[in-house]
């Protein structure tokens, strides 16, 4: 047993980090209070290579290993949860499905800009009246003279409508299976298409310098070929993009609350009251204790999870534990941390503020805490005769 | 264009520096092991110059033990081509012995410039580079804010900072050494496929032990101590005039500043 990084994943953490507190760190409050998507950043992240990070260098990734990209995600998240939130979405959302299940003609077309950075692309699943409930999505894709027809919407799809969007991989409904159920399929929509409308939401409470979409499917005519994989195929792709992305998830969890824990520790230890610092009154010092050890744990068990995917061993449950445990464990350290800052944790001059509001999407998207809960029992046999 | 850094690994400037119990040395237990500030502004600067050529090789030259090459790994990630680690284990230099190694090394690799930071931030000894230059009979610029290479390539025009917001412009024949002070351009980050290129570039080790031809070092440590805490300020209270004369005879007599 070796918990050990490799030296390249030691070398790119710390590069990461000099990236996030250099580059994302001067911005990130302004970003945020204005609920601004960054170009600037977003390309900067692409020229990094953050963009493609676990894609074939031969369509244009780095070809990292999983472990490797759950580092920059962690570390970006330390910083600033809106840029993660690019990244993480773009990675696991955008490049995942096509990378994964794309023909060779579709990964040469899209996969070279998406993982350069010169365009995002975007997963469209959830819609108004289906999130956990999946199964009761609307969106319909017909087949009429080598053209799928698309009518539907999707809503609170990340990266779904920047300038430098190229697309959405959009989930729809294209008949009904043998078993009765509706089959489901990806395809892949391009930005510009005529009938395909993209709208910017805005007044978050999270990741306000992340972009956020509402989609419109009005008669969307895009070719036979766009399929992504086989027609019925996308309720397993689907399945299979989350489990992956839950990952990423998990490392905002830990990076979060890696991010709040620091900057209280700092606090604690400056700040005094009745003569000395507030961190050596046993109420902050054990809360403190606690946050040490629960992320300790969160990173064992998120970096457990990548090394079985890495290794191509059985990971889902484990990422479902550790989408589920890693977010939680943010959940409590931020708590922690506004309560330790006191007063001041309630301005958003000090960025425990922040980190407390950003952490409330980590429990929700990606399957919410609920979701990952039935995961996990399903997998433990609770529901079984 | 063949440049060589010289690179030296440094403990994080934020290091909270301790020293041994027995005052032989810095504890190294915790320090965070970095890249000298001003080799990394040299690394920019050497990259800089093989892109503007188009064409040669930018190599990293380390003095140090194998934790040094964690450094000149992020070196090569940033886009340096290889690597020469002359392995110092078992062996305290100074800078003198350490410009010996150094001379016998570069010459071989036959370099049209070597690029050095203008002082490691540890020691803070700054001879190294004149040293190497003095053994090597090479013309040295120090510190630099600025470099050009000339339309002949035959030798580089450089910018140095002196006091009172001067700059001397100096055009130096090659091969030269120049040592970099923070310049115009901030190191750039080690992108992604640079840090995947680095672990397959080559660092060849070379053992100082060998190159050192007898030559010791010309300064003994005998003791290392942390400085003294500061004392507390003091606040003069009173009149203007009265405050100014105290304020003079303190300078004066206590902190003997004037």
């Amino acid at each position: 047993m070796d918990y050990s990084l490799t030296s390249e994943q030691e070398l790119l953490r710390k590069t990461v980090r000099e990236f996030a507190q250099g580059e994302i760190k001067p911005k990130a409050l302004e970003l945020d209070r204005k609920e601004e998507f960054s170009y600037e950043l977003t390309k900067k992240m692409g020229q990094m290579g953050f963009l493609g990070a676990v894609c074939d260098p031969k369509y244009g990734g780095q070809g990292l290993d999983y472990l490797s990209y759950i580092i920059i995600v962690e570390e970006l998240a330390r910083v600033d949860a809106s840029q993660a939130a690019t990244v993480a979405a773009h990675n696991s959302l955008g490049v995942g499905p096509i990378y994964h299940f794309g023909s060779e003609e579709q990964k040469k077309k899209y996969l070279p800009d998406l993982c350069s950075g010169k365009k995002l692309w975007s997963f469209g699943l959830t819609e108004p009246e289906a999130g956990s409930d999946a199964g009761n999505s609307k969106t319909t894709a017909t087949l009429k003279d080598d053209h799928w027809i698309i009518n539907g919407s999707k809503i609170f799809i990340t990266n779904g409508a920047s300038k430098m969007t190229g697309g959405c991989t959009v989930q729809a409904i294209t008949g009904k299976g043998q078993d009765g159920h509706k089959e489901i399929s990806c395809i892949l929509v391009e930005q510009n298409t005529s009938g395909f409308t993209a709208k910017e939401m805005h007044n978050k409470l999270v990741w306000r310098a992340s972009n956020t979409a509402e989609l419109y499917f009005d008669n969307v005519k895009t070719p036979a070929g766009n399929l992504l994989g086989k027609k019925g195929d996308g309720f397993r792709q689907m399945l299979a993009t989350l489990d992956s992305g839950r990952l990423g998830i998990a490392a905002m969890g830990l990076g979060g609350a890696q991010g709040a824990f620091e900057a209280t520790l700092k606090y604690a230890k400056e700040r005094k009251a009745f003569g000395k610092p507030i961190a050596s009154f046993q109420a902050n010092a054990f809360k403190l204790a606690d946050c040490a050890t629960e992320i300790e744990a969160a990173r064992n068990l998120l970096y457990k999870a990548c090394w079985m995917k890495d290794q191509k061993k059985e990971f889902k449950t484990l990422a479902a534990q550790a989408k589920l445990y890693c977010s939680e464990v943010m959940y409590r350290v931020v708590n922690h941390a506004v309560q330790i800052h006191g007063g001041y944790g309630l301005m958003e001059e000090f960025p425990v503020a922040k980190f407390y509001r950003d952490q409330k999407l980590l429990e929700i998207g990606e399957g919410t805490s609920e979701v990952q809960r039935i995961v996990i029992s399903r997998a433990l046999g609770c529901y079984s005769e | 264009m063949k440049i060589a850094v010289l690179l030296k690994q440094t403990p994080d400037t934020e290091t909270k520096i301790k020293i041994k119990s027995d005052a032989s040395g810095v504890d190294e237990t915790d320090i965070k092991w970095i890249i000298n500030t001003y080799d990394e502004y040299a690394v920019e600067e050497a990259l800089r110059l093989k892109e503007a050529v188009g064409t040669g090789e930018v190599v990293i030259v380390t003095a140090g033990i194998k934790r040094a090459v964690e450094s000149m790994r992020q070196a090569l990630a940033m886009g340096a081509d290889r690597g020469i680690l002359i392995d110092t284990e078992g062996l305290t230099l100074d800078s003198y012995t350490a410009a010996v190694i150094l001379a016998k090394v570069l010459p071989n690799e036959k370099f049209d410039i070597v690029l050095a930071g203008k002082q490691a931030v540890d020691d803070d000894c700054v001879q190294v580079a004149h040293g190497v230059a003095t053994l090597l009979d090479w013309p040295c610029v120090w510190p630099i804010e600025h470099i050009e290479l000339s339309g002949d390539k035959k030798s580089v025009m450089v910018v140095r900072p002196v006091s009172g917001g001067t700059k001397e412009v100096f055009e130096v024949g090659l091969p030269t050494i120049l040592c970099c002070d923070k310049g115009e351009h901030d190191p750039r980050y080690a992108s992604l496929p640079g840090i995947m290129k680095a672990k397959t570039k080559p660092i060849q080790e070379l053992k100082a032990a060998d190159l050192l031809a007898g030559e010791t070092p010309k300064v003994k440590w005998v003791n290392f101590s942390l400085p003294p805490d500061r004392q507390a300020g003091k606040i003069l209270k009173g009149e203007p005039e009265q405050v100014c004369a105290e304020l003079v005879k303190l300078l004066r007599e206590e902190a003997k500043v004037i």
